[in-house]
């Protein structure tokens, strides 16, 4: 129930429900950002519907005090984008995860992406699948062993960004459960840019695929392996913010800065509207642990691009062929040849 | 001399190239304004441009045209226009013995002799083949060419116009208008004043040459009266169009918006293509990336409030299986409009066939039922979408009306009905909640078991629905075994309660007591019709009733079926419908099945009628 006057907190879009998922996992902290964000997007309770799928992720909606739809598995986007076009007033989220979205939502996650409806895609990725308990997903690492990969995953894994981006993303961002603050603004701004904005969530599993990111949360190993996107900002990493990526042609080099041949100014600036850059910043994709010679994985908004969307070109089409008058039942009924008898 | 005639069917036949649907299409016109009844059918290859001049090129529009009720296309044609060798060689099987044949001479040369398989030198238009029909040989290129010499177009332009002289033949022959034609032609043609008067021209030519032609002036002309219709206003609809515009009259008069979510398919197509065309009402039509998405738009935009729907074929209710037990369980109203065509896999996607009963009846994994209707004319798939989405939206479940590629395609005129004598269709919305108001339950049920719709936007109404087994009333995620089963009652009980708002079945001719009924469902109602009639005709005791209520049947079917000593179930499929009946009534119909990507005709079932009495 909502009252109009007040603001609303995070405790006014909790449900009745009590979550259901794992202690430890990474959904309790997205669930949490999600609800502020919510809150501090000043949106109302009933003008949110929260659509999801199916997995662990999808279990959203029960526990947010929106109006709420869990469908059936990887159809979200198409539950959520029928309902933005019959609706376009509301606010409308869609929670999904990698298996989700990418697996058996593939179709339909390229598709909504292209047709950019002013939609809110939270992509919880744990590069696993954790509702059936244990198997490879399509962005579990190769040679990962699950029960259904006992000699290593010979899949080679999606990359979730490159997709969107080859899609037609309007507004792709990368974040990690573990960095709240981070995670909530860069919500926030994915509900105020007007179209289909895709945020991926490193998310931790911690039964059935613990550890998986730990090389960019790990303490001491996330300064070297992280890059954190500034808008208008200089593309600087490592513990002492001593680590630079420049283009070197067409190539990204990491450089030292305490190089004194290195100039600050040589260095890439991020510019989330440039979409060359940005989708080379998504085939940042290396395995720290694969080799030295890596460059820092990129997190924060990689990406946006003002684009017309789905729900209003159709409605500007009705109104121009309303725009004499809407059609009346009489006129529907009798077409425009008729004969009497 | 002019001779009367009751009834008459046409076969315009060419190659797909020839523009036979538009010269079939313009005849139908002229015949609806004149105030014949009549019956329409296209007959075309799934192929878009098959190789000119073979048989699978032929492209074939049939039309049936009386003064009389008119209920099929024809079993088999009075007449028949062939544009080429092909074209007759593909038809002439199904010309009656007798018929008249209008040849395009042109169109029998070597090489489309050699393309249509009869080989050069060996015309049938001279080789004794057709001596038992009337046949008018007309070279009607080399006429076109001639009539339009002066018009300045291109032999090419001149030769488009060979369709249009063949029309003015037949207007003659049949001493109908050219008025209706030439009006369709001054405004279709309204930006190019040359081709206008040139088809135009054609036309008059086509009219003249018979009226100065011996070989037609010794044959004489014919007359088919108007049929004696109900006074009103008339237009001619093909099924798809009237599934399309009975979805559309149903949101207005319910006062919601329609949304369709579709992906295009053979032979449902047309469906969304004229929805599509229809935002001076409002109506948002949604092509998405495949046929689950087509139905999951519509359970997002029904979850929000509109009056969704979406459209397909087999292969395409196949795919929607899954989401369609969403629909149920989320008790939402959704509208399917299965178009079927033969199946299985892609089968035959350009013929009819009525196989679809079963996954519409049974395709869902748990128990999950919906109402199923029929539709039984290319009129009726209008009425059949309206009634569809009346008990999706009051019983708050999805509804598949089955319609087939025959009843899709055909045409017929329909009566425009006044939007009073439309039924109403009351959503039942719940309303606002204020703060100290008790929590909204998503689930409580009326005395028919059904909830309320609950649109999103409303305050105090935030609810989470899903796929999960729900608690009764509150809709929370429930495991309870006992609960479980409660709910699955209450939802199967509330799609078998449609029954209270069903109609009785009406016996559609014959005796309420006798020997036989004929027993139909969808779009056999009019090749049974007629074959009951003649059965009566000849003294027969024989009844007619067609199911439009699949599920739930209508209350009283048991009663009938009782009252007749036999009961004949003819369907093109393998036999769908006499399942459900067997195992519901305990009872041992007779089936008639068939499976050819073809309607029943008439004569065919009337046979069947015979030798069963025979054997009573």
């Amino acid at each position: 129930m909502t009252d109009t006057l007040s603001k609303l907190t995070a405790k006014d879009f909790t449900s009745d429900q009590t979550p259901k998922w794992c202690p430890g996992c990474g959904d309790h902290a997205v669930l949490q950002q999600l609800k502020s964000a919510m809150a501090e997007l000043g949106l109302k309770t009933e003008e949110v519907v929260v659509v999801s799928g199916i997995g662990c992720s999808s279990r959203l909606p029960y526990y947010i005090s929106t109006y709420g739809v869990h469908g059936i598995h990887g159809r979200a986007l198409p539950v959520a984008s029928g309902l933005k076009t019959a609706r376009p007033e509301l606010s409308v989220w869609v929670g999904t995860g990698d298996g989700d979205a990418l697996s058996i939502g593939g179709n339909h996650y390229i598709h909504a992406v292209r047709r950019n409806l002013d939609l809110n895609v939270i992509l919880f990725n744990n590069e696993i699948y954790g509702l059936t308990k244990g198997q490879y997903s399509p962005t579990s690492k190769v040679g990962l062993k699950t029960v259904t990969s006992p000699n290593g995953v010979i899949d080679y894994p999606m990359n979730t960004i490159a997709l969107t981006l080859g899609s037609g993303g309007t507004f792709v961002a990368r974040v990690m459960d573990r960095d709240g603050k981070f995670m909530r603004d860069v919500f926030k701004r994915a509900a105020e840019h007007k179209g289909t904005s895709v945020v991926e969530i490193y998310q931790n599993c911690p039964i059935y695929n613990d550890g998986a990111f730990d090389v960019f949360t790990d303490r001491e190993r996330k300064p070297d392996t992280t890059l954190y996107l500034e808008q208008g900002q200089p593309l600087i990493f490592g513990a002492n913010k001593d680590k630079g990526i420049k283009l070197d042609g067409f190539n990204p080099i990491v450089v030292d800065l305490n190089n004194a041949s290195v100039s600050r100014d040589d260095l890439w600036i991020h510019d989330e509207k440039d979409m060359v850059k940005a989708n080379m910043l998504a085939r940042f994709y290396d395995d720290p642990d694969a080799s030295e010679d890596f460059l820092p994985r990129p997190f924060g908004i990689f990406y946006v691009e003002d684009r017309f969307v789905y729900e209003d070109a159709l409605d500007k089409q009705i109104e121009a062929a309303q725009a004499k008058g809407e059609g009346t039942l009489e006129e529907l009924l009798a077409g425009n040849n008729t004969w009497t008898i | 001399m002019v001779t009367s005639k009751t009834s008459v069917s046409v076969l315009f036949a060419g190659d797909s190239g020839d523009g036979m649907q538009l010269t079939g299409t313009q005849f139908a016109n002229t015949v609806a304004v004149y105030g014949s009844d009549l019956n329409t059918f296209p007959n075309f290859p799934s192929e878009i441009r098959a190789p000119a001049g073979t048989i699978s090129g032929v492209s074939g529009f049939q039309l049936q045209f009386g003064s009389e009720s008119v209920y099929t296309p024809g079993a088999k044609f009075d007449v028949m226009i062939a544009m080429n060798a092909a074209a007759l060689k593909a038809n002439l099987k199904n010309l009656h013995h007798g018929g008249i044949i209008i040849a395009n001479t042109d169109g029998f040369d070597a090489k489309n002799l050699n393309l249509s398989g009869y080989g050069e030198g060996n015309s049938p238009l001279e080789d004794g083949t057709l001596s038992d029909y009337t046949v008018f040989e007309v070279p009607v290129i080399s006429l076109v060419r001639k009539a339009l010499a002066d018009t300045g177009l291109s032999t090419k332009n001149i030769d488009r116009c060979k369709n249009m002289f063949v029309l003015g033949i037949l207007y003659w022959l049949y001493s109908l208008p050219i008025e209706t034609t030439i009006e369709t032609l001054k405004s279709k043609f309204k930006n190019k004043q040359d081709v206008a008067d040139a088809n135009i021209k054609a036309v008059q030519a086509g009219y003249n040459f018979g009226d100065e032609t011996e070989m037609f002036s010794q044959h004489g002309r014919y007359e088919v009266g108007p049929a004696k219709k109900k006074p009103g206003v008339y237009r001619r609809v093909t099924g798809n169009e009237a599934s399309a515009i009975g979805l559309t009259a149903a949101a207005k008069k319910a006062g919601l918006e329609l949304f369709l979510g579709s992906y295009p398919i053979t032979p449902a197509s047309e469906i969304l293509q004229t929805l599509s065309g229809l935002k001076k009402w409002g109506v948002k039509t949604f092509q998405a990336e495949d046929e689950l998405a087509g139905v999951l738009t519509s359970i997002g935009a029904s979850y929000g409030g509109a009056l969704a729907a979406t459209n397909t074929s087999g292969p395409g209710l196949a795919l929607k299986s899954e989401a369609l037990g969403l629909a149920m369980i989320l008790e939402i109203p959704l509208v399917v409009i299965n178009v079927q065509r033969g199946g299985p896999s892609t089968g035959l996607p350009t013929k009819p066939e009525q196989s679809d009963l079963f996954i519409a009846m049974f395709g869902r994994h748990g128990d999950a039922p919906v109402p199923v209707i029929a539709a039984t004319s290319p009129v009726d798939c209008f009425y059949a979408a309206y009634e569809a989405s009346k008990i999706a939206v009051e019983y708050m479940t999805p509804v598949i009306c089955l319609t087939d590629g025959y009843l899709a395609l055909s045409s017929e005129p329909m009566l425009v009905p006044s939007p009073e004598e439309l039924a109403s269709i009351t959503p039942k919305f719940a309303k606002e909640r204020k703060q100290d108001d008790p929590p909204y339950l998503p689930y409580k049920r009326d005395e028919r078991n059904v909830r309320d719709w609950a649109i999103p936007g409303t305050s105090g109404l935030e609810h989470r629905i899903g796929g999960l087994e729900k608690q009764h009333e509150t809709g929370n995620v429930s495991h309870d075994p006992l609960n479980h089963e409660l709910m699955t009652k209450l939802r199967c009980e509330k799609v078998d309660r449609v029954a209270d708002i069903i109609p009785d079945l009406a016996i559609d001719n014959g005796p309420e007591q006798g020997d036989l009924l004929v027993l139909g469902w969808g779009s056999t109602y009019g090749a049974i019709k007629i074959a009951v009639e003649e059965a009566i005709k000849g003294g027969c005791s024989v009844a007619h009733a067609h199911l439009r209520h699949i599920h739930p049947f209508p209350k009283n079917l048991g009663e009938i079926l009782g009252n007749y000593k036999k009961v004949l179930m003819p369907e093109n499929n393998s036999g769908q419908l006499i399942h459900l009946i067997r195992d519901k009534f305990q009872i041992e119909p007779i089936g008639f099945s068939k499976v050819q990507g073809l309607p029943f005709n008439e004569m065919e079932i009337e046979a069947k009628i015979t030798d069963i009495l025979k054997e009573l």
